[in-house]
């Protein structure tokens, strides 16, 4: 036997609830059509922001099957969380009752958990911010699972009966990818069987778009929101806040298989790096980001002209657009002018920590149907910005191993590799 | 009420407050010409300056404001720039 | 050589604690029985229902930090930093002269900077979103702790931040020790919350755990038929970890290894199916390939809410039998430090092993409900090879780690 982890890692089941429509059909519809979800903000009053523009997801908790109790107690990312995990064991065919309880865990991604609930939640303890010495009188009995976000993870589980190892990873953006890639590694090293894991955020709350505004990081161009998330583009002049929730059910290859299982794709290599350099700021060469990829590469066997299609992170702030063009140079070397390379966050926003997962959901569609999904609002290159970003249009593109990259306040630079699994060198 | 000008002495104390010091860089020294990147003050530590500075005098800064004020003085000036008519007006 | 052959050894301890900052001082007054818990000074507690908190005294950031990231962090960081700090020293290991790929930081967090986030939710509220710090993107999240150490030290490995209430601590262990076998050579892990603050305060009262007793030496009171709940603390512990033969090729003082770690969920609330802790015990003494007679001490997780204390204690019995391992709860000194509080525990731990003692749990007076042979009041001076660290979370987390001598 070769190599630390023999057992392999695949995808069986998907949820997706993103802007433009929750499910995975409407996901793909949104993507493969390059429409784009981005809107002036109808959460509250966005006029006194910088920044008024946000992707945001029509999501009827009630519709989609949470019971009255479970929508009071869990704020909005945890309620997606919860519908789309539920979508994802759906869509696996799982019969997850007749599982081992113990043998299947959970671990959902959330760069900044109940930010919604605690936003609204504060506001009323304090009276507005008039009390330092907040009223405890006016605290919802479900607050604690609004202050420790692990809460998303146990509403999950429930959600799916799982009793296995459960966490919640929050990486700031890379969450996604890093929740995925923990939960492959659980099932890699036998400490489960199964995963249900994603990545889950519901950001778009006054606290959030204030501090991006304070840092100028979203962009305020508030008279065209449905072109605002403009990455790769020279025009581009900051990100749009989005939200939403990607989950997945993972299993080892051989199980999947032995119960005929759909395979999505495998989870082939993933590695994430920190730039140990600034909280918010990239360095413009990309070096961590690329030793991620290179790692993940690695740890896939893949060869970096094996790649077909690179799902990047795409934010549509210049410094990352510039960091990660850089950062794709540098470890896939020519192939990186010959990949199409593409941002959904062009139509579907920038969710934070959910984002991850929702483009990795995004990759592994793009392997399914064949088709590469376009970054949108892409019209005028940015020089420096000199790869093959599939402006505007979908490209039929056969495609057999996907790199999604993230990166993140705090440094994180993540990668992952998914391909099919009979592509693999192994 | 807007500030009648925006001193030197002004900027020090809101980098101080927003930003806190750099222990190898006297601030109190001949600064005005001195990049803020060699006062220890990266671009998001000049965003919270940004800040403070717009509430404090009722302005608002350009975006480009910030990038383009390499050093004390041209953001000085920048700043001061913006205060004149604010006082005429 | 596999890589799963790769050991996980611990060389190097921060510690932050109420009842001491420095690992020496926690240990000594650890040791003697000295408690951090006091009145909340922070802010006037007089209109909360909970009054007492395991506060961290004398702790000025200046002090030990860069002046440029005070107004950027918040407590909790500040705390983490030199916690840090104080770890690689303690390791004798100079992060600048390590390849930056090859060290990770792997931290926990329960619920953040929130005494940064509360002073920005109130500006955002009293004054408008304008007066919102810059830093507030940042700041109270998350992830900050991992980030800002892995700046301040060059980190430029594999990092993580993992969130599962107050058994995380345990769960960025295991993690780091992952990460080890997958060829990474150092490791910083480990868990500091600090949220001591009214908005923090308010938040923790709605769990309904928190113990409304005023006097100190009677409110947090695990396996005690007086148990009513926790009192909250600030702090934690961050560990330098490394692969073992990598630490002893340099010569560096091993506190000893983690050996085994196991993780579950209990549950649905009304399932009728049993809790999980058993289960994680299970799984980490088979990790460390350990049997029940081999372990010398469990450091519980002392919840001090009589169910939860019941489901321990017949979690300790069933695994090991009646009053058949001591058991100790050294966090009733300092409260419960949330993500900080298994890593506190796993320090401990290992300095337990080194002066062959096991420190007390303080004021309990065991109910005899409990068959466990708890060591109260007076530090047991005993050999101690192998331990259990037991941590548990809001919404039922497990988590289950085995340290033992090298």
């Amino acid at each position: 036997m070769s190599g630390a982890y023999p057992r392999r890692v695949v995808i069986t089941g998907i949820g997706v609830t993103a802007p433009g429509g929750v499910g995975v059909k409407s996901f793909w519809n949104t993507l493969s059509g390059g429409h784009t979800a981005t809107r002036r903000i109808t959460f509250f009053d966005p006029s006194p922001f910088r920044s008024q523009v946000a992707a945001e997801v029509d999501f009827d908790a009630e519709l989609l099957g949470l019971s009255a109790q479970e929508i009071r107690r869990m704020d909005r990312a945890a309620q997606f969380a919860v519908v789309t995990a539920r979508d994802a064991v759906a869509d696996s065919g799982l019969e997850f009752t007749a599982l081992d309880p113990h043998r299947t865990g959970v671990t959902i991604g959330s760069a900044v958990g109940a930010t919604m609930g605690l936003d609204q939640e504060y506001r009323t303890v304090s009276d507005s911010g008039r009390l330092d010495l907040v009223d405890h009188t006016y605290a919802v009995p479900h607050l604690y699972n609004h202050l420790v976000p692990s809460s998303f993870a146990a509403e999950v589980a429930w959600a799916v009966g799982a009793e296995g190892p459960a966490t919640v990873v929050s990486t700031g953006c890379t969450s996604g990818l890093d929740a995925v890639g923990y939960a492959a590694d659980l099932i890699r090293e036998g400490s489960a069987d199964v995963m249900v894991a994603g990545a889950t955020d519901a950001p778009i709350s006054p606290i959030t778009v204030a501090c991006f505004d304070a840092i100028k990081a979203t962009t305020p161009r508030n008279d065209d929101p449905e072109h605002a998330s403009r990455p790769f583009d020279g025009t581009r002049n900051g990100f749009v806040l989005g939200e939403g929730a990607a989950v997945f059910v993972l299993e080892e290859l051989g199980s999947a298989r032995r119960r005929g299982a759909h395979v999505y794709a495998e989870i082939a290599g993933y590695a994430t790096r920190s730039n140990a350099f600034h909280m918010t700021g990239l360095r413009p060469d990309g070096r961590e980001m690329a030793e991620a990829i290179r790692v993940a590469l690695d740890e896939a066997r893949l060869d970096p002209e094996a790649v077909d299609y690179v799902n990047a992170h795409g934010s549509g702030t210049k410094q990352n657009d510039r960091h990660e063009t850089a950062a794709f140079k540098r470890s896939l070397g020519e192939h990186a002018y010959a990949v199409p390379v593409s941002s959904i966050k062009s139509m579907v926003g920038h969710s934070l920590g959910a984002i991850g997962a929702i483009e990795i959901a995004a990759s592994t569609l793009a392997m399914e149907h064949g088709v590469v999904p376009p970054t949108a609002n892409l019209h005028t290159p940015d020089p420096e910005c000199d790869l093959d970003y599939v402006p505007v249009t979908a490209r039929e593109w056969p495609t057999d191993a996907v790199l999604s990259v993230g990166s993140g306040f705090g440094g994180f630079q993540s990668a992952m590799v998914l391909a099919r699994p009979d592509r693999r060198n192994a | 009420m807007p500030a009648h000008e925006f001193t030197l002495e002004d900027l020090k104390r809101i980098l101080r407050e927003g930003a806190g010091a750099d222990e190898g860089v006297d601030l109190d020294g001949d600064i005005l010409d001195t990049d803020f990147g060699s006062l220890g003050y990266e671009s998001l530590a000049l965003l919270e300056t940004g800040g403070r500075i717009e509430r404090e005098f009722g302005i608002t800064l350009d975006d480009e404001t910030l990038t383009d004020a390499a050093t004390p003085r041209s953001l000085l000036e920048a700043v001061n720039a913006l205060l004149v008519p604010a006082e005429v007006g | 050589m596999s890589a799963t052959g790769v050991r996980a050894a611990v060389t190097g301890l921060g510690v932050v604690a109420p009842n001491g900052l420095g690992t020496e001082t926690y240990w000594t007054a650890t040791r003697k029985g000295i408690s951090g818990i006091g009145r909340i000074t922070r802010f006037v507690p007089d209109q909360y229902p909970a009054q007492l908190a395991g506060e961290i005294d004398g702790f000025d950031a200046a002090e030990h930090l860069p002046g440029r990231l005070l107004p950027q962090t918040d407590r909790m960081t500040q705390l983490a930093l030199v916690a840090a700090d104080w770890a690689f020293q303690d390791a004798a290991v100079r992060p600048e002269d390590l390849p930056g790929f090859e060290m990770g930081v792997i931290t926990a967090s329960s619920s953040g900077g929130f005494a940064f986030g509360q002073r920005e939710l109130q500006a955002l509220w009293s004054k408008g979103s304008r007066y919102v710090s810059a830093y507030q993107s940042f700041a109270w999240f998350y992830a900050v702790n991992s980030g800002q150490i892995s700046i301040r030290n060059g980190m430029r490995g594999p990092s993580g931040v993992v969130v599962s209430d107050q058994a995380g601590g345990l769960d960025a262990i295991a993690q780091a020790r992952r990460q080890l076998r997958k060829g990474t050579r150092l490791v910083m892990a480990g868990a500091v919350d600090a949220s001591i603050c009214p908005w923090g305060w308010v938040a923790q009262m709605a769990s309904n755990r928190l113990s409304v007793g005023r006097d100190p030496e009677r409110a947090y009171l695990p396996f005690d038929d007086a148990a009513a709940g926790h009192v909250p603390g600030e702090g934690g512990a961050l560990l330098v970890m490394e692969d073992l033969e990598q630490a002893r090729a340099r010569g560096a003082r091993i506190y000893g290894e983690v050996a085994g770690y196991g993780a579950t969920l209990d549950p649905r609330p009304g399932s009728g199916r049993p809790p999980g802790l058993r289960k994680a015990v299970e799984l980490a003494l088979a990790d460390a390939g350990a049997s029940p007679g081999d372990i010398d001490v469990v450091f519980a997780d002392a919840a001090a809410l009589p169910d939860l204390d019941r489901i321990e204690t017949e979690t300790i019995t069933a695994v090991f039998g009646a009053r058949a391992v001591p058991v100790t709860a050294p966090k009733t000194m300092t409260g419960r430090l949330y993500s900080g509080a298994a890593p506190l525990d796993l320090a401990a731990a290992f300095l337990a092993m080194r002066d062959e003692v096991i420190p007390p749990s303080v004021g309990v007076t065991p109910s005899p409900g409990h068959d466990l042979d708890l060591v109260v009041d007076r530090e047991r001076p005993a050999p101690v090879r192998s331990a259990l660290v037991l941590a548990r979370g809001h919404g039922g987390f497990n988590s289950a780690a085995v340290v033992r001598a090298v």
